[in-house]
């Protein structure tokens, strides 16, 4: 079920940089794949009833249902680099709005593809 | 003892961060010390080209071993890799000393540029699937800001859209890394490699075979094949000249080529129809990039587009699969690298002498800067494939290893393509170089043209003579350099037994 929500956020994100024309709506676009990526992992890492993977003195690690700490570990790393993506892009996006005065795309034309 | 592996990715992050606090004090002091550890690693990387002859070498990050730890791996492709990134690397930054004179704030560049080696060095030593990306990733951040560095509005429009699709190819590969993690438990490459191979034929067929369509699209993506191509010939031509040499001549062979070779042959494993859609995603970025490129009258966008068509050779000679056919693509990246690289910093030449790109404005060139013209002549006819240049036994090579396996069309569709390439390559020698001035403007134009700062010509002469001596020297490198790097990749998942001794 959350696959779905994750693959739906996906599509989402992934229709609104191909199709969107104002820059800051394909931003958002990027930003809805990333999270819908990062969602991804933590889906991947979720166990019904574990519980934290903390140990602690008198337990028996093989019995005890842990939750998988690793996905977390990697979406960190992922929003890290996503933040600096993000920043790098509306930077741009800003300079380009004060050099055409414009965020539509289809008027940002000139170099020829 | 162990191998200091970890160094490739250290000097690089060291000299990145103190080239920014130096910089602030002295501005000179930017380009030495990027020099300075450029060098260093290209020292270090053609010592680790001969250690790697000797067998696998790993190095596991804080002494975890390799199944619970991320460990760094050498093998002879990654020698090769090593050698090409920090080659190429040293040479533009030698360029650029001269070039970059005319931006400003210019201790920015030399950072991003150092960031940038970082990252391929990175990509190419790591053995972990999750560190790939996050190379992969600060490679294309520095790469993004270095294409925007002009600032003008062409470098930021070409900039934003290197960036949105780049991100997407970026984000398309974390996914495909999350599904295999996912079905294997693990991001070791060499443990991803066994339990895929201990897996085979049961339900993680088509999870993987998921996986390796996301893999395939995003790396598909940064090398800029066919369908996927659209923002190189923005971004490459507008970048700095030393730049877009980074970016065609590694870059995108780093990005592209090299990781979807590794996670592909070495990780996945190759299958027919992964071969087959590899072949024809090279022959279209083929003949599209080469007829595309006929028809351009910038200097730089006609090499981007030659860039396109030349990454193609490269993916039909691995999608053979076989070792000639393997070791032909290597030793076509190596000699691509080198010649497209020494036209970019040509173009970059000619443009900081004449200030222009476009063909139809030059005329004659040769005469006045004869370093410049002897270097791109050589440059030109290497890529085309003329005797007994480098790029003519790689194509040579590539064509048999094509023959060999039966592929005549295929073949002869090669040869065709490459007498474009001869065309279109003449067409620019004959327009800026030996053309006589047509007109007033043309006359003009060639009267305040000077030969090119002596850091400029230094390094198109060292990439030149590299060009010359590996096309004589074309058989021993060929036996001893690019067969073994092609056998790391046809061995498959035998690496992973050397890396994981006790495993399954």
């Amino acid at each position: 079920m959350l696959y779905i929500l994750c693959t739906t956020l996906l599509a989402i994100g992934v229709y609104a940089v191909l199709v969107k024309r104002n820059m800051i709506k394909k931003i958002v676009g990027l930003c809805i794949i990333d999270y819908a990526v990062n969602f991804f992992y933590v889906v991947a890492g979720y166990k019904v009833n574990a519980e934290a993977p903390i140990l602690s003195e008198g337990m028996d690690v093989m019995r005890i249902n842990f939750v998988d700490p690793l996905p977390q570990a990697l979406i960190l790393t992922s929003i890290v680099i996503g933040l600096g993506v993000t920043m790098l892009t509306v930077a741009i996006a800003i300079r380009l709005y004060q050099k055409y005065g414009t965020f539509d795309t289809d008027e940002i034309r000139r170099l020829k593809g | 003892m162990i191998y200091p592996l970890y160094m490739f990715v250290a000097i690089g992050l060291c000299a990145a961060f103190s080239i920014l606090v130096a910089g602030k004090y002295r501005e000179w002091l930017a380009p030495v010390a990027a020099i300075a550890a450029s060098g260093i690693l290209l020292v270090l990387s053609i010592d680790a080209a001969f250690i790697a002859r000797s067998g696998l070498k790993i190095y596991p990050m804080g002494n975890w071993l390799p199944p619970i730890g991320i460990c760094m791996m050498l093998d002879n492709l990654t020698g090769l890799m090593l050698v090409i990134v920090n080659l190429i690397g040293l040479v533009s930054l030698i360029y650029s000393v001269s070039y970059i004179k005319r931006f400003t704030s210019t201790v920015y560049y030399y950072s991003l540029f150092m960031l940038m080696i970082t990252g391929m060095n990175g990509v190419v030593i790591t053995g972990d699937l999750f560190n790939l990306y996050v190379f992969l990733e600060i490679t294309s951040i520095a790469s993004y800001g270095l294409v925007a560095f002009g600032v003008e509005s062409e470098e930021l429009e070409a900039a934003f859209k290197y960036m949105v699709l780049s991100s997407l190819a970026s984000a398309f590969i974390f996914l495909a890394i999350g599904i295999i993690f996912i079905k294997t438990s693990t991001l070791n490459m060499a443990d991803i490699a066994l339990t895929l191979s201990n897996q085979a034929g049961t339900a993680t067929g088509n999870a993987v075979l998921f996986a390796s369509v996301m893999f395939l699209t995003g790396f598909a993506f940064k090398a800029a094949l066919i369908p996927f191509h659209s923002w190189l010939p923005d971004a490459h031509p507008s970048a700095p000249a030393p730049v877009s040499s980074m970016l065609s001549g590694v870059v995108i062979k780093v990005l592209g080529v090299y990781a979807f070779a590794r996670v592909f042959f070495n990780i996945i494993g190759i299958t027919p129809v992964i071969m087959n859609i590899l072949m024809w995603l090279g022959i279209f970025s083929m003949i599209i990039g080469a007829v595309l490129a006929i028809r351009q009258t910038d200097l730089k966008r006609l090499l981007a587009y030659s860039s396109i068509s030349q990454v193609g050779y490269i993916f039909i000679g691995l999608s053979l699969a076989t070792p000639l056919g393997i070791a032909a693509a290597l030793f076509h990246l190596f000699n691509h690298s080198i010649f497209k690289s020494l036209l970019f910093l040509n173009a970059g030449a000619i443009e900081y002498a004449s200030g222009t790109r476009s063909m139809d404005k030059m005329s004659g060139i040769s005469s006045k800067m004869p370093i410049t013209g002897a270097t791109s002549l050589v440059g030109s006819l290497s890529i085309a494939g003329v005797p007994p240049l480098n790029g003519f036994w790689s194509k040579l090579f590539l064509v048999i290893a094509i023959f060999q396996a039966g592929k005549m069309n295929v073949g002869i569709t090669c040869v065709v393509v490459s007498v474009i390439t001869l065309a279109y390559f003449l067409m620019v020698q004959k327009n800026i170089f030996f053309k006589k001035p047509e007109n007033a403007e043309q006359e003009a134009a060639l009267e305040n043209i000077k030969e090119v700062p002596f850091s400029m010509s230094l390094s198109m002469i060292i990439l030149a003579v590299i060009c010359i001596v590996s096309g004589l020297f074309f058989a021993p490198l060929m036996s001893s350099v690019f067969m073994p790097a092609a056998k790391a990749l046809t061995d498959g998942s035998a690496f992973a037994r050397m890396i994981i001794p006790g495993g399954f």
